[in-house]
């Protein structure tokens, strides 16, 4: 990615249709979008609109049915294909955090973060060191040694942002990361989206049902069957 | 960070009891190979270590192991005057079933040529050949007679002089060794009322003839000794065996006294051929066709295993890939894991085998090809197994996580 746009997404014509024929499923129709760097953004929703499905299209997991996907001044994708090396381009620019948080079950808190940095070719002891100071930073240092099973939803949802900050991605997409939480729980985790969207210059776009939250975030969108709510898609930082 | 390494010491417990039980199975396979290889080796013991050129039988047979033959014992004299013998000795063998300490003795007893052959050229575990043409035996391990044991043997009582191991025939029976002299003494042994009995009869049968008027006497002879009435021939021998003279060629022997008609003759290799075609021959096949389903059943349970242990972990790999790591680091934890459980278990098997196989009543030859014929089989399934599971997980899909 490149450092010269101020946009980290940036997201046109969007369509994805499941399937063929009668049973096809429209699940994105025509969707623009585009967030800035360092900007938080809820992505707001009822069941089935098609917001997971959204983010796995800016997440390079899911190619589009139509539409093109810029990710910071860098087509993604256009044409019907990606246009670049997804798994390298994941594991260099983006980050995940899903509703569960998926940690790898036979490494510990600590080689789940080190897994993470050693992808991108950081060296073991470096890579352990940056691992600490990310968990640290989270607060689940002392629970560094500890295997996933051994740790407490909220413990392991903190991991798992630990993991998707841990190469510095230029945009961090997460499904409902707080649905599994207490609202005391969920609430710190999405303002440590916030800092680390504000102090680290990442985007982060949330997915989220929990209405008490909203007022953390810079702004919010919300998709209605597939589509964009006009208000929402218009409305500024 | 190596990932496969991280997933077996997280499920150490499992692993090793997975490999256990490849380790298990493998040895299974590893026992009926080595059953089957046994079973030819014990067929063909006698054959090979007898060390003859010849097998000289009753004409027509197939003998002595494929079916009875009987010769009369001075055929071997006769065999013995042929040009290009070197020596001919009378093969005399039989299995016996006795009572011996209250428990069931069952051996195949077999008669050396004395005084040529004392049994010097049999493995001896313990004690020493025979050194008295008669009442001395050489017994194997496995009839588990010691060392000095007496054993009443019809009207003798023969002493175990020396011990043999892995001497057995080829129904795994062992073997003793006796002179040839008290093999037939065992073999033919009448209790005094059969004799009796028989001597009466011989002179009830020659009262109903003018013979017997005429030469009274002749009754004395037949009530006698068999041995002494010149109308009764010689013991009776399963086999002459023949040594070739050097310089000559055993093939021409073997034609000039198969010309006689009151016999047949075959070379080593062709009596070889006749046990392996012959008596063992059923049990070989069914031995060697189970041999090769257990094969078949383990390398489907091995690939199953195998197969399972990548599905398990699919969701990880959509993680992993998610994350975006390279195809290569999915492989090697697969794969590492594989050949990691593969080794681990022909290991496991060799070291359970070579520990329980000696344990077996027959034989179980584990021989270095069929080692490697095994590893070579395991590393094949693991493959064909690694490469479903690997395309299976190079094909999961990374939003599988969300699923
Ligand atoms: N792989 C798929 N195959 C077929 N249809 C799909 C697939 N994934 C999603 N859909 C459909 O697309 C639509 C949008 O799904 P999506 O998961 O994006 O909704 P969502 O907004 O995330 O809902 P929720 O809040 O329940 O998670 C749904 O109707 C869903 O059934
Ligand atoms: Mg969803």
């Amino acid at each position: 990615m490149s450092a010269g746009t101020a946009l980290a997404v940036e997201a046109t014509g969007l369509c994805k249709t499941f399937g063929k024929g009668h049973t096809a499923v429209e699940a994105i129709r025509d969707v623009s979008l585009t967030v800035a760097r360092g900007e938080l953004v809820a992505l707001l929703g009822p069941s089935g609109a098609g917001k997971s499905t959204l983010l796995t299209m800016l997440g390079l997991i899911v190619p589009p049915s139509r539409g093109r996907v810029v990710l910071g001044g860098t087509t993604a994708f256009h044409g019907g294909r990606f246009r670049v090396n997804v798994r390298r381009f994941r594991r260099e620019h983006l980050g995940f955090v899903f509703q569960k948080a998926n940690l790898i079950p036979f490494l510990s808190a600590l080689e789940n973060v080190q897994l993470a940095l050693e992808l991108s070719d950081v060296a073991t002891r470096r890579a352990r060191s940056r691992a600490m100071e990310l968990l640290d930073y989270l607060g689940v240092a002392e629970r560094a040694r500890h295997l996933p099973s051994k740790l407490s939803g909220g413990e392991q949802q903190r991991v798992a942002v630990a993991r998707a900050l841990a190469n510095g991605p230029n945009l961090i997409l997460a499904d409902e990361p707080t649905a599994a939480l207490d609202s005391v729980r969920g609430r710190q985790v999405m303002e440590l989206f916030r800092t680390v969207a504000h102090e680290q210059g990442s985007a982060v776009l949330v997915v989220t049902h929990d209405h008490r939250a909203l007022d953390v975030f810079d702004r919010s969108i919300e998709m209605e069957d597939g589509r964009l709510r006009p208000a929402a898609a218009v409305l500024a930082r | 960070m190596n990932l496969a390494v991280k997933d077996i010491r997280h499920g150490l417990g499992r692993f090793v009891l997975t490999a256990t039980g490849i380790g298990m199975l493998l040895m299974v396979v590893m026992g009926m190979g080595g059953i089957y290889r046994g079973l030819v080796a014990e067929a063909t013991l006698l054959v090979d270590r007898s060390g003859a050129d010849l097998w000289v039988v009753q004409s027509g047979t197939r003998g002595p192991f494929a079916e009875i033959s009987r010769l009369p014992r001075a055929i071997e004299d006769r065999v013995a005057t042929v040009p290009g013998v070197l020596s001919a000795r009378a093969f005399v063998s039989h299995t016996i079933q006795r009572e011996h300490r209250v428990r069931t003795l069952r051996m195949m007893i077999q008669g050396l040529a004395w005084p040529q052959d004392r049994g010097t050229w049999l493995p001896l575990a313990a004690g020493r050949a025979l050194r008295r043409a008669h009442y001395e035996m050489i017994a194997d391990t496995s009839s588990g007679l010691p060392l000095g044991e007496r054993v009443r043997l019809g009207k003798d009582t023969y002493t175990v002089v020396g011990l043999t191991r892995r001497m057995a025939s080829s129904s795994g029976d062992p073997m003793a060794f006796v002179t040839v002299a008290d093999a037939l003494a065992i073999q033919f042994d009448v209790p005094g009322e059969a004799i009796r009995v028989e001597r009466a009869a011989r002179r009830a049968r020659l009262e109903d003839l003018d013979l017997h008027r005429t030469q009274p006497q002749t009754a004395e002879r037949a009530a006698g000794a068999s041995s002494m009435i010149p109308a009764l021939g010689t013991e009776m021998v399963s086999a002459v065996l023949v040594n070739v003279a050097p310089g000559y060629d055993a093939g021409e022997v073997a034609t000039r006294i198969a010309a006689w008609p009151d016999v047949s003759v075959f070379a080593h290799e062709g009596q070889r051929d006749l046990l392996l075609r012959g008596s063992v021959d059923r049990a070989r096949r069914q031995i060697g066709l189970f041999t090769v389903l257990l094969v078949i059943v383990s390398a489907v349970v091995m690939a199953l295993i195998l197969y399972t242990l990548t599905l398990e972990k699919l969701h990880d790999i959509a993680m992993l890939k998610l994350m975006g790591a390279r195809n290569t680091m999915i492989l090697a934890l697969i794969l590492q894991q594989a050949v990691l459980l593969g080794a681990l278990g022909l290991c496991l098997a060799w070291a359970l085998g070579l520990w329980i196989f000696p344990y077996f009543p027959r034989r179980v030859v584990v021989v270095d090809e069929d080692l490697a014929r095994l590893a070579a089989i395991v590393l094949g399934i693991y493959f064909a197994a690694s490469v479903l599971g690997v395309r299976k997980a190079l094909a999961v899909q990374p939003n599988e996580v969300l699923a």
